[in-house]
């Protein structure tokens, strides 16, 4: 039997053993990207089912979180840059093999466009605002006078934008555990549970609340669902995916996924919407707060993970 | 034309001359490589084998760097040699994280760096420098297309490997077994 023992490596000083390239602002923006997909996307499904007067937080109130996420997420991007000053690089091309292409362009159109539909709801929000300026009256007249196209768009773009922060992972077949496309589905599903999450914890209306917890069940269902056909496609897979899924599976990230992502992100907070349905008394914070984190380490466990995870030495 | 290189494991003692030649040549930052030697012990004892690999990017036929490149600066020059545009380049770290070889590093000076083939020597007709300063001479540079290059003529005879096929990148180092 001819079987290598052991390899050198490379030992260069500032690359190896691993080049942790990506740091805390890629998963804190894929959380953020993934959050403001979320809140987006229902503010647009709720208007065009015409529920508009009853789900007040998710299209109204909801929805100013989401232009702040994306911009802090595009600043968490932009910092992580090493070349920063030649970003505008970025939009001198579109490259269609790229995600992180698509990405840039998408954030291009869905950060403005969430800017303009609370722009939209200011005057029913804050009685008393003003835009001083006529043309800015009148373009506001125009964007309520369309929002149902408006909010067509904005659904699209913030799928796109959900499931392209799991592809952008994904596209990498050098990171065996990214190399899943099952990520982006997972992601997307993610990324529309915290923004669920969110308008909850936003939200003073009971029934509106109902409402979002039972979806947010849904989607936590789906999200356990990926998770457990995400591992066997890892164990059904090559060797360099199993070996991917045992940092999962007894390895370093064994207890940041199973405790943190699975139980106290997704478990624990299900739970509790099922107990809350069945009138048992709930911190009303508890179970967004709880959906959130998990979001948030779910990124962060797959990004730091991920970059770990390599064909070669 | 395919600019490639056949690397002869049986002949390389491993003196990182190609390293040193290369950080000479190309300026290369403290710290960082564009090429490195790796050593692997093979066998059952007392049956061992050692085998000195002197290792760059591999200038895949289907480069994934070139693919996630979001600004189209890691580009595929003539011959199939990969470049990164260093005023195209935004830093963002999307084809280190795609390459199977981990052959790029982030330059001090913020965009990405690796291994060009030495395309500025290469356009003049001269070989790589690591080629042409290698003691031992088992670095072997050229055009796959003509029969008569020297890369050519170097693994005619040869059995070779390449570094990670199932990754499916089509890698265009040949080593020599």
């Amino acid at each position: 039997m001819k079987e290598e023992l052991f390899v050198s490596g490379r030992n260069i000083p500032n690359i190896d053993p691993y080049l942790n390239i990506w740091h805390w602002q890629i998963p804190l923006y894929l959380f953020l990207g993934g959050l403001a997909a979320g809140i987006l996307f229902f503010a647009g499904y709720f208007v065009v089912r015409g529920k508009e007067k009853e789900m007040p937080a998710t299209v109204k109130w909801a929805t100013i979180i989401a232009p702040i996420a994306l911009i802090i997420g595009l600043g968490a991007l932009f910092w992580d840059l090493t070349h920063k000053l030649y970003f505008w690089q970025l939009y001198t091309t579109i490259r269609f093999t790229s995600p992180m292409s698509w990405g840039a362009w998408t954030l291009m159109a869905i950060t403005p466009l969430s800017i303009l539909w609370v722009a939209s709801y200011m005057k029913e929000m804050f009685p008393r605002w003003d835009w001083k300026f006529d043309i800015l009256n009148q373009f506001e007249a125009w964007i309520i006078k369309n929002r149902l196209p408006f909010a067509w768009i904005m659904m699209i773009l913030s799928i796109i934008l959900g499931v392209y922060t799991g592809i952008l992972l994904s596209a990498f077949n050098a990171r065996p555990l990214w190399n899943t496309s099952i990520l982006g589905p997972l992601f997307l599903v993610s990324g529309f549970s915290t923004g669920l999450a969110t308008i909850m914890w936003v939200s003073k209306d009971e029934h509106e609340r109902k409402v979002l917890a039972r979806i947010d069940l849904i989607f936590i269902a789906i999200e356990l669902f990926l998770i457990t056909h995400l591992f066997m496609g890892f164990l059904a897979g090559t060797a360099v995916a199993t070996e991917a899924a045992q940092l999962f599976l007894g390895g370093d990230f064994t207890v940041s996924f199973w405790v943190y992502v699975v139980i106290l992100g997704l478990i624990l907070p299900a739970t509790l919407e099922i107990l809350e349905m069945f009138r048992f008394h709930i911190p009303k914070w508890l179970p967004p707060f709880l959906i959130l984190f998990g979001g948030l380490m779910l990124r962060f466990v797959m990004v730091e993970a991920g970059q770990i995870t390599r064909f070669l030495y | 034309m395919r600019y490639a290189m056949a690397i002869d494991t049986n002949k390389c003692v491993g003196c990182s001359d190609c390293v040193v030649a290369c950080q000479t040549e190309n300026n290369v930052p403290h710290g960082y490589c564009r090429d490195w030697i790796v050593e692997s012990v093979s066998g059952t004892y007392p049956n061992l084998d050692l085998e000195f690999r002197s290792e760059r990017c591999n200038h895949c036929d289907n480069a994934p760097c070139v693919r996630c490149c979001p600004t189209g600066a890691s580009h595929i020059e003539q011959g199939g040699i990969v470049v990164v545009n260093h005023d195209e380049c935004i830093g963002c770290g999307a084809c280190i994280q795609s390459c199977p070889y981990d052959a790029r590093y982030p330059h001090p000076d913020g965009f990405v760096d690796k291994c060009t083939f030495c395309i500025h020597r290469v356009e003049k007709g001269q070989n790589p420098a690591c080629v042409d300063v290698c003691p031992t001479s088992c670095l072997h540079f050229g055009d796959l297309d003509d029969p008569k290059s020297d890369v050519s003529m170097a693994i005619k005879d040869r059995s070779w490997k390449v570094l990670a096929p199932e990754a499916g990148t089509k890698p265009q180092l040949y080593f020599l077994t």
